[in-house]
Formats: C-alpha cells, structure tokens, sequence
C-alpha cells in the first residue's frame, strides 16, 4: 500500500507546487511619478528582426526604430519633411546631393554622429552578402550594382564576392558633410531620408551587428532599456538628444499583442494607453465607444487589384475593355460602407490622397467610379471581339492569412451581377505562397496588391510597382511613355512641376490599366482616457513624444 | 514494475524519431517559400535569398534537411531562425507560462469536474444532477473562443474583476480567468464522464457487498466507487494535458499569453520549420510522458491491473 500512497502524494505535490509558483511575480506596470517621467503604453507586436534600421521592413520593429534612431530628416504631422540631423540637403542637378550635417549630436553611448555614420549605414545596408531587408532604397545610389553579389546571365549566383565593399557615390568630405552622387536624377531624394534605411549607425555597429540589433546604440529621442521578447520593449527618453522631436514624456513601452480585438478590450478598460489599429470587428463601434480619443484619418496605404500581363484574357485590345469593365464593376462605395464602415475611401487613383499633390481627377480615373451598365457594355464589346464564352471565372488571388475574403466576396458578387461571369476568390493559405505565386507568374486571373508609402512622396506609389523590371511590378507591366514621365518627373525642378509629370504619369496608367485602384486605408486607432495630445502621422504612426500622461 | 517502465521509456525513441520524421515531411511539403517572403512586399534580390537558403540549408534535400535538424537536437544548438534569434530561446520563452496554464486548467478541470460529477452521479436523475447536465451542454456547444470574449468583456472590462490580458509577467490573478476558459470544455466532459461511470458502478456487485458489510456510506463512495470510476476519468485527463498545451492557441491569442498557441502559429506562417518541428515534438514527448504517468495510474486505482 505504501509505495502506491506515494505515489498519489508526489502527483498532489507537484500540483499544489506549480500553483504556489504561479502565484509570484508580476505586478502592475509602474505608477505614474509625474507628467514627464510617466511611461506610454502602445500596443504592437514583436518585432521580426534585429532593431537594425536597415532590417526593418515592418510594423513593430519600425515604429521602435523611428522613435530611437534620428534621421537625416523628420516627416512631421502632415508629413512634411524637416531637417532633423541635417543643417543642409542641396543639389543643383537633382544628382549630385550635398549633405551637411549639424553639429553636437551624439549617440547614446558617447560617440558622435559624424558623416560616416551616415555613409557606414548605408554603404552595410547596401552590400548583398548582409542580406538587408531595406537594400533596394539605396539601389539609385551610383556604385549599388558593384556591391550586390555577382550573379550569371541566368541569375544564379557565381559564388564570388561583389566587387566592391563600399558604393562609389558616397564620399564623405569631412566630419559634417558628405557627398551623394545618384545614377539618374531624382528630385524627391531628399524626402526619402526621413525613412529607417538612411538613419546612421555607430561605429560600434560594424564589430557586431547582431548584437546592436538586441539592443541598439542610437541617437533619436529615446533609448532602448530593455526587450523582453514577445512580450514588450521599454525605450527612455534620451538626455543627449538634440533635436526637435523632444519627449513629453518618460519613455514608452511597446507591448506585444497577437490579437487586435482583445488589445482593443485592453484599452477600453483603461490597461493600455495607445491602440495604433482598431480591429476591424470595432469598425462600426469604436467611434462611438471611444468618442473624441477615436482617431479615423486617411493613411498613405492604398490597395489595388493588379492584372498581369501573362494571362492571356486580359492582353491585347480586348484584354483592355475587360480591365476596364472589371473596375466599373465593383462597387466601391458599397463595400467600404458596408464592409468597413468608412474606415476605407474609394480610390480614384494609384497614390494617395495624403500625399502632395494628389488629384482626384485625372483622366481616365471615371474608370474607378460604379457603372454596372457601361461595365456591362464594354465587356459584351470584349466578348465580340475575342469570345471568352458564359464559363468564363474571374479568380481574384490573395493570400488569406489575413482578412481579405471579407472585401474579396463582395467584390466579387458586383463583378458577378454586372458582368454576369463567375467570380472567385482564388486562396493561398499564407503570405508566403502568394508571393511565390506572383514571383513565378503563377496567377490564375488578377491579384490583390497593397502598398504603404515608405516616404510621403507621389513616385513611391509608381515606379516600384508599375516601373519597368521593378521590386514589386509581378505583372511585368512595361511601357516607355510611362519610364519616360517618371523620368522627367524625376528630374523636374520644382516639386509643382514633378506632380504635374507624375499626374500625367498616372494618366498613362489609367489608359493601359497594369492595375485597378480599390480604396484607400484609413488609420483607425484610438487612445485611452489616461493620456493627452495624441496624433497619428501621415504614416498611420502615433506621435510619440508629444504624448503626455493625464493625471 | 521498473522494468516496466523501463520498457516504456525506450519506446519513446522510435516514438520521438517517426513523429519528428513525420512533421518534418508535413512542414517540408508546405507550399511557399518563406524566404521569398523576408523582404515584405519588395521582396530580397534573388542573390540573396539564395544566400539565406544557403544559410538555412533549405536548398538540400528533404533527408538532408532532417538530419541537419536531429543534429540540432542531439548538440542542443537548433541554431537561430530568420530574425536571427536562437530557436531554443524562442521555445524555452514559450514553454514555462503554457505549462503553468496547462497545469491550472487541469487542476480546474479535474477538480469541479470529478466534485460534481461525482454528485451528480449519487443523486443521479435529481435536480442538481439535471442542471449540472445542461450547463455542461452548454459549455461543450459554445465554442472557445466566444466563452473567451464573452468572459473578457463581462468579467475584464466591464466588472474589473480580473485582468483584460495577462500580457507581460502573467501572474496568477492574470491566468485564472484564461484558465477557466481553457478548462471550460474538459470540464464539462470529466464532469459527464464521471457522473456517468459513478451511476454505473453505485449498481455493481461489489459495492452492494461493501455496503452489506455494513460499510459507512463515504467509505464505500471513496474507497470502491469512485476509486473505480476515476479510470477513464483519469484516462481523459491524461491525454487531455497535451490537449491542453497544444490546444491553447486560442485562449492565449484572447487574453494575450506569449505562450506556445501563438509561437507555434507565427512560426507556421513565417515558414520557420524548426521552430515547428521542435515545438510539435516536445508536444509529442509532453503526451508520452503523461501517458505513462496515466497507465501507471490505473494500478493504484484497481489492484487487479498489474504490470509484470
């Protein structure tokens, strides 16, 4: 009897033990100890890569970064550019850039911010065998074909080493000023260096980078103190920093969230002071739930269906008519009503209306307005011309580990009644495939793309997507009077005189239809009752340090 | 005995192997190319994504590949994952708070699931025995994920009762109510199952001779009918703890617990293969382990069963 007694104790011991064990620990998060040592909670997520500037290619590690790093330059509010480090950014050709850096800035562990801490950054975010994720944002810089690793005619690489280690168009002059010298013109360079792949790093990143990107050594606003992973991240204001994003507050702490709708929950209680994304199922709530701390504002993400190039149904003179008929045939209006509840606007172009410049009527932009009958009509047009027959399906391709049905079935249903063909949305389980798919010009029919402005300027919506042999152009769309507006647009002398050429750059656009504008997103988040002077950047990012605890 | 247990023991070996095998080939089949995804909507230069390929030996052959991954797991170096953090620090990160949820849930479970059912069961037919049948009912319909919100609306925000989310250093206030929620439908389950397998034995012989040696009513409840009953409840609930830590991915995502649900699902989605591979079979080894644990069970509760 004895042993078998034991062993029922020893089950009852373990139990009780590991309940008293869970019962330490923890704890609030820290009191407020007046208004400018007060800690802001955020809501985001753990971040994919190390906190280096030119990894960051997503949310959570870039809304870190911004915060901790200083730029070149600063978006403000309405994403206007302002000098942050720089004293000076000038060129007279739009090619050769001048870069003079100010003064008495450091970083945080004592080093200062010299010119070559602009030039190393780059020059690491560029060179190929670093694999960063931002390396395509120095590709205009002159020498950036030297740094990639080699590759044959058939794209395999040749096992060699790139033939520099450094881009000749970087020469750094003195300790404040450097020298920029681009393959072509480009007249919104300087607006590109607010973003993270421009921001300097110490010397002491080059020794080890994975170490800097566990706890980076920058010179922004805050400094990171501690990164839990998955769970959160704590930066503190900065006492050397000397710029004009100066903290209101004491630090901030980014908590990790794997769901929307219960961060949502969080900040209703009060737990949590900042939510920079309201979950779609609050879309019809929030307003009234959060009131005035609701903020519902356009962001720079506009979404797009795209149409290949290779799929033979949409080539050629019929091809048009279909594309154009596919876009009068959904009902913007209805979906971003009823399926967003106005947290999406109709698109009536391919940028953004938070972006300089941006016009609603372009021409050719009718084309993104319902018209079920004309939609109707150009199609009978395409059918006469080139029959695709009654069982003709329209597949729509995304990937559905995030909500796309919801507006794909929609979509789909006004494309049914107005053109009267099926239509399906055609599913990859994971991002992944869905890229693999466009990589390899697997698409059955059209594909859903998005794309978030990485700096607030018009050509950022064009040349990467539409731009011939571009990062992200998987319709292999390719037309000469296009490169060549954007070329002149890029080389123009006045930002007036760019927008006018990419306006007309967006007209050719409508004209051959490589993609069909859907909506544009809007930021959707909301604040607690805890804290004060909360706004949301052009880039959907809250702005941090203006952020202040009420008492 | 030992060498039964020793016998047990080395059946994990072909056990660990076929289920490491297994998983590998799902998670090799996988369509997509995760590298191909590291770079967002941009995508890496081909150059290098080949470089990362090369990295992560993705470019070998499947057998290759798995022998690579056994060696990560006999040198205990599974090296780092696509962000560059090491795999075993992501899972050793995992583990300790799903655990310490599991073994909540559990003891929730089998506590007010045998009480009552045992209840239950002797005044079977009887008021209490009716609405303990319907509540389970309900319990079992209702699926995890609305009892999750609902409790978190109800008893979070709106009551303040507990904790919205447990978030960052879960403390034992924070895990009670994910808990509940977690034990919810197993509950409901060892509740019915005991009630049931108690009626049944109020009836047996052995009992009727107990009770005709004059036995007093809680000996006879405690030594020979429940001890009897509680050898499918102590089954269920054996298997149920592997259940519980690789079924907790809903509970966690709700009440925002960093456990093993949401690493596994981020990993499954990101294509981080041994992430996957090691998580599912330390999963494995979890169900093995309380297998035995549950066999060895079934001696002390009937003298009949013996291993040899």
């Amino acid at each position: 009897m004895t042993p078998r007694k034991r062993l029922m104790g020893v089950g009852a011991t373990l139990l009780a033990g590991s309940l008293v064990l869970s019962a330490c620990g923890g704890g609030d998060t820290g009191e407020t100890e007046g208004d400018s040592e007060a800690i802001i909670t955020v809501g985001s997520g753990e971040p994919q890569n190390g906190l280096i500037p030119a990894m960051t290619n997503e949310v959570f590690g870039g809304l870190v970064v911004r915060n901790i790093f200083s730029g070149l330059v600063y978006y403000d509010e309405n994403g206007a550019v302002q000098n942050e480090v720089a004293e000076s950014i000038e060129s007279d050709d739009n090619v050769t850039w001048t870069i003079t850096i100010e003064d008495g800035w450091t970083f945080t562990d004592g080093t200062p911010v010299t010119a070559q801490s602009f030039v190393d950054a780059w020059n690491w975010g560029a060179y190929g065998p670093n694999a960063a994720n931002l390396t395509y944002f120095y590709e205009p810089i002159e020498g950036y074909d030297e740094v990639q690793i080699p590759v044959d005619k058939d794209g395999e690489p040749t096992g060699e080493d790139p033939e520099a280690e450094t881009m000749s168009g970087l020469e750094v002059v003195s300790d404040t000023e450097f020298v920029v010298t681009l393959k072509q013109p480009e007249s919104d360079f300087p607006v590109r260096l607010g973003y993270a792949a421009f921001f300097p790093v110490p010397e002491s990143f080059m020794d080890d980078p994975e170490a800097f990107g566990e706890s980076p050594v920058s010179n922004g606003p805050y400094t990171m103190t501690e990164w839990e992973h998955d769970s959160a991240i704590t930066i503190e204001a900065n006492p050397d920093y000397a710029g004009d994003r100066v903290p209101e507050n004491g630090g901030i702490e980014f908590l990790a969230y794997t769901d929307e709708d219960s961060q949502y929950n969080d900040l209703l209680a009060n737990n949590l002071d900042i939510v920079t994304n309201v979950p779609a199922s609050a879309f019809a709530t929030f307003e009234d739930e959060l009131g005035d701390r609701a903020v519902n504002q356009p962001a720079a993400v506009t979404q797009v269906i795209n149409v290949p190039e290779y799929v033979e149904d949409f080539q050629g003179e019929a091809g048009l008519l279909r594309r154009q008929a596919i876009s009068m045939a959904i009902d913007r209006e209805g979906i971003t009503e009823t399926v967003y509840d106005g947290a999406r606007t109709p698109a009536r172009d391919f940028t953004n209306p938070v972006i300089a410049g941006w016009s609603e009527d372009i021409p050719g932009s009718e084309f993104t307005e319902y018209n079920p009958e004309e939609a109707a009509a150009l199609w009978q047009e395409a059918e006469d011309m080139d029959p695709l027959g009654d069982d003709f399906t329209l597949f729509i391709a995304s990937n559905a580990d995030s909500d796309h049905q919801s507006w794909i079935d929609p979509a789909c249903n006004t494309i049914r009644q107005a053109l009267e063909i099926e239509c399906e949305f055609d599913q990859y389980p994971v991002f992944d495939e869905f890229l693999d798919a466009r990589d390899n010009r697997e698409i059955k029919g059209v594909f859903r793309g998005g794309w978030q402005a990485d700096y607030p300027a018009m050509s950022n919506f064009l040349s990467p997507i539409y731009g011939k042999n571009a990062g992200s152009n998987d319709m292999d769309y390719v037309s000469e009077d296009f490169e060549a507006k954007m070329k002149e647009g890029n080389a123009a002398e006045t930002p007036e005189e760019a927008t006018e050429l990419y306006k007309e750059a967006q007209e050719i656009l409508f004209q051959d239809m490589p993609g069909i504008p859907l909506w544009y997103y809007n930021t959707t988040a909301g604040y607690a009752e805890t804290v004060d002077n909360v706004a949301f950047g052009w880039d959907s990012d809250p702005i941090l340090y203006q952020v202040t605890k009420s008492e | 005995m030992l060498w039964y247990i020793g016998r047990r023991l080395l059946q994990v070996i072909p056990v660990f192997l076929g289920a490491t095998l297994l998983i590998y080939g799902m998670v090799f089949l996988r369509p997509g190319d995760p590298v191909a995804a590291l770079g967002g909507e941009r995508g890496l230069p081909e150059a290098v994504q080949d470089q990362i390929r090369e990295q992560f030996h993705l470019n070998e052959p499947f057998f290759v590949q798995y022998l690579y991954f056994l060696k990560g797991i006999f040198t205990f170096d599974l090296g780092p994952d696509f962000s560059g953090r090491p795999v075993a620090e992501t899972i050793a990160n995992a583990f300790p708070v799903t655990f310490q949820l599991a073994i909540m849930a559990l003891v929730i479970e089998t506590v007010f699931g045998i009480g009552f059912g045992l209840i239950a069961g002797m005044r079977k037919g009887k008021f209490f025995d009716s609405t303990v049948l319907v509540w389970t009912l309900l319990l079992i319909a209702v699926p995890t994920f609305v009892l999750g919100f609902v409790a978190q609306i109800i008893f979070g925000v709106q009551l303040g009762w507990l904790p919205v989310t447990a978030g960052r250093d879960p403390d034992f206030e924070s895990l009670l109510m994910p808990a509940m929620v977690l034990a919810g439908t197993s509950m409901a389950y060892i509740l019915r199952l005991t009630r049931t397998s108690v009626a049944e034995n109020l009836t047996a012989d052995h009992v009727r001779t107990a009770r005709a040696k004059g036995l007093s009513r809680g000996k006879v409840t405690n030594r020979h009918v429940l001890r009897n009953s509680l050898i499918p409840v102590v089954t269920f609930i054996g298997a149920d703890l592997g259940n519980l830590m690789a079924g907790s991915i809903v509970t966690e995502g709700i009440f925002n617990i960093n456990g093993v649900g949401g690493t596994l699902f981020q990993s499954i989605t990101r294509g981080e293969n041994v992430t996957v591979v090691a998580i599912a079979t330390i999963l494995v080894l979890v169900y093995i382990a309380a297998n035995l644990f549950v066999d060895l069970l079934y001696a002390v509760l009937d003298p009949r069963i013996r291993y040899a």
